[in-house]
């Protein structure tokens, strides 16, 4: 059992899913809500690490991440390192490839709170902050807890982007699921059982808690 | 004559205090644009008064309902409620729907789903203390009579309750207007009437304006003390129902009104008298008919009850007033009353209503030939534009 690899999984899964929600919130209720030139193009955008093959995502953000390319470049200067086979490196590639898993159920969400609701917490004194504090996350809350199992789920498994851009070093960028592959590439099929069994587990209890925080509202339907 | 001097005092009153202090005690609206929506509407409502916008759909009286409450901004005009200016667009100013003290019913009631009903009307209540708002939002429960139903979630509560949870939640708001978009259209008849009395009821406590959409003519004559006709964002006339209905200002309005019996006739004179020629007859006209040229053209209308049938073989009231002799061309009997459709010589046909048994006594069948007096004191003549053009110099 490797450890190690679970440990940089978790913290993976954890640190998309906290960066990302926020963001995805911001950006779903964004798309949800406005209406401007353009906003098929960003929806594509979203939606394209959705059907790009891992590998070519994977791809593009190793030729990015370099350091004469643009957004390495920034990165060295900002922070000194690289991006390219560190754990941060993974980190930014998951919240891209995790993009539209998180911010598609939280968009749909709030297409579906009626717009008149809204204007009926205006017209009773919420401000626009308590309206989406009082009535708009309560609401699309089912949608967040959603992208948030999609999210934790995807990044656990996520295979091809992660060994493009990080490779498999050892307590840094060796995912559980690059540990499974590299097990079995030993013929260590007892060590990838393992590991395997411990993943399925940790994603059915994942999936499991979130589905059934969301399931927790009387007011729903049914 | 005491309640028309009454009435007029009062008239007198309301202006002048506008003229004092600018916008009245009530509701004034005033919206103006080209585009993308099109709106040429004025009116006004007064404290304790109920308005019904009236118009088919695509008259934009959602849309000046939600102008009111400061969800959508025209791109002229001005909005003043209870002596505050809410909207003007001259000055820049708009206050937001927060600022606004507006209690809002929407069509679809707009309740939260995630709360429950007692929840939903603490809603409004936000700047009392925990134990003070429970309460009062208690006492809005019981006004709207759902005591013990406070821990309901919207969807375990009927129509006509989830109306009343968002009455409630509009009048904990203590608004300074009340707006109601078409509020009894999602419910059943049994459960519209109801609520429409408990409304004319509820009125007698609240002293705000009221103003109701509706395309809905029996419902706003109902409920409704003063009617504002709509069509394609103008207003076309505000005015009691009852002169609405007997006094339509254009052939428009009467049409929107669904009323019958718009004719055109030319001004003549007959004997040195002004009459209104009308096919083979010269009608007597009680009002109007003095200050118009010869040979003018003028549209007129008659209220269906101011058509008096005579009785066969014997002298009825009215009979020697505007005697018409006409064929009946058509009977519809709905329910207890017939509607008659009579074809008058020249082609133009009369409508009225009776009722059903009358039409039986009278033996009115299809063909029979009858006789009927058009009362004077009923035919209003349409000076088209004119008219409203006096209209609006009244309201100003």
């Amino acid at each position: 059992m490797d450890w190690s690899a679970l440990s940089v999984s978790l913290r993976l899964a954890a640190f998309t899913c906290l960066i990302l929600l926020p963001l995805s919130i911001w950006l779903g209720r964004s798309l949800a809500y406005a209406r401007f030139r353009g906003k098929g193009l960003c929806e594509a955008l979203v939606a394209l690490p959705l059907v790009l093959p891992p590998t070519v995502l994977g791809f593009y953000l190793l030729l990015s991440f370099g350091r004469d390319a643009p957004v390495g470049a920034f990165w060295a200067q900002m922070t000194g390192g690289g991006l390219n086979f560190t754990f941060s490196g993974i980190l930014i590639a998951s919240l891209i490839a995790n993009l539209p898993f998180a911010v598609q159920p939280i968009q749909r969400a709030f297409e579906h709170i009626p717009h008149n609701l809204r204007e009926a917490a205006w017209c009773s004194g919420l401000s626009p902050w308590q309206t989406l504090l009082r009535v708009e996350l309560p609401l699309v809350w089912p949608g967040i807890m959603s992208a948030a199992a999609l999210t934790f789920a995807h990044t656990l498994g996520e295979f091809g982007v992660i060994l493009m851009v990080g490779g498999s070093i050892d307590g840094e960028t060796r995912t559980l699921a690059i540990a499974i592959y590299d097990r079995v590439q030993a013929f260590d099929e007892q060590g990838a059982a393992q590991m395997s069994a411990l993943l399925l587990l940790v994603s059915f209890i994942t999936l499991g808690l979130v589905y059934g925080l969301a399931g927790r509202r009387r007011w729903a339907r049914g | 004559m005491g309640w028309l001097d009454a009435g007029g005092g009062r008239v007198a009153d309301s202006s002048m205090a506008e003229l004092a202090s600018g916008p009245g005690a009530g509701l004034s609206v005033a919206v103006n644009q080209t585009g993308p929506i099109p709106l040429a509407a004025e009116f006004t409502c007064q404290p304790g008064e109920l308005l019904a916008l009236v118009g088919p759909s695509g008259s934009g009286k959602t849309t000046l309902l939600r102008t009111i409450a400061g969800l959508y901004r025209p791109q002229q005009g001005r909005i003043s409620c209870a002596g505050d200016i809410w909207f003007d667009a001259e000055g820049k100013r708009s206050l937001a729907p927060q600022h606004r003290r507006v209690g809002v019913v929407f069509q679809d009631y707009a309740l939260f789903p995630h709360l429950t009903a007692l929840e939903n009307i603490q809603v409004p209540l936000r700047h009392l203390p925990q134990p003070q708002r429970r309460e009062q939002a208690e006492q809005w429960l019981a006004k709207v009579r759902l005591e013990g139903l406070g821990k309901r979630y919207p969807n375990a509560l009927s129509g006509g309750q989830r109306q009343r949870v968002a009455l409630a939640r509009a009048l904990a708001r203590e608004p300074k207007v009340l707006l109601l978009d078409e509020p009894f259209s999602a419910v059943d008849q049994v459960t519209r009437r109801r609520l429409q009395r408990e409304l004319a009821l509820l009125r007698q406590q609240i002293d705000i304006p009221i103003v109701l959409v509706t395309h809905d003519l029996e419902e706003a004559t109902a409920l409704a003390d003063k009617i504002c006709v709509l069509h394609n964002g103008v207003s076309l006339q505000q005015d009691t129902p009852e002169i609405l209905f007997s006094r339509p200002c254009s052939p428009l309005v009467a049409r929107l009104l669904d009323r019958h019996n718009l004719f055109a006739g030319v001004v003549v004179e007959v004997d040195g008298q002004r009459r209104l020629q009308w096919g083979e007859s010269s009608l007597e006209v009680a009002d109007g008919l003095v200050d118009l040229p010869l040979g003018k053209k003028v549209t007129w209308y008659l209220p269906p009850s101011d058509i008096v049938l005579h009785r066969r073989g014997r002298p009825s009231q009215g009979e020697r007033e505007n005697p018409i002799t006409a064929t009946v061309s058509e009977l519809v009997a709905l329910g207890g009353i017939t509607s008659v459709s009579l074809r008058v010589n020249h082609g133009d046909m009369l409508r009225f209503d009776i009722a059903t048994h009358a039409a039986r006594r009278n033996q009115l069948t299809s063909g029979a030939v009858v006789n009927v007096s058009l009362l004077a004191t009923g035919i209003h003549l349409m000076l088209g534009h004119q008219v409203r053009a006096d209209a609006h110099d009244k309201r100003k």
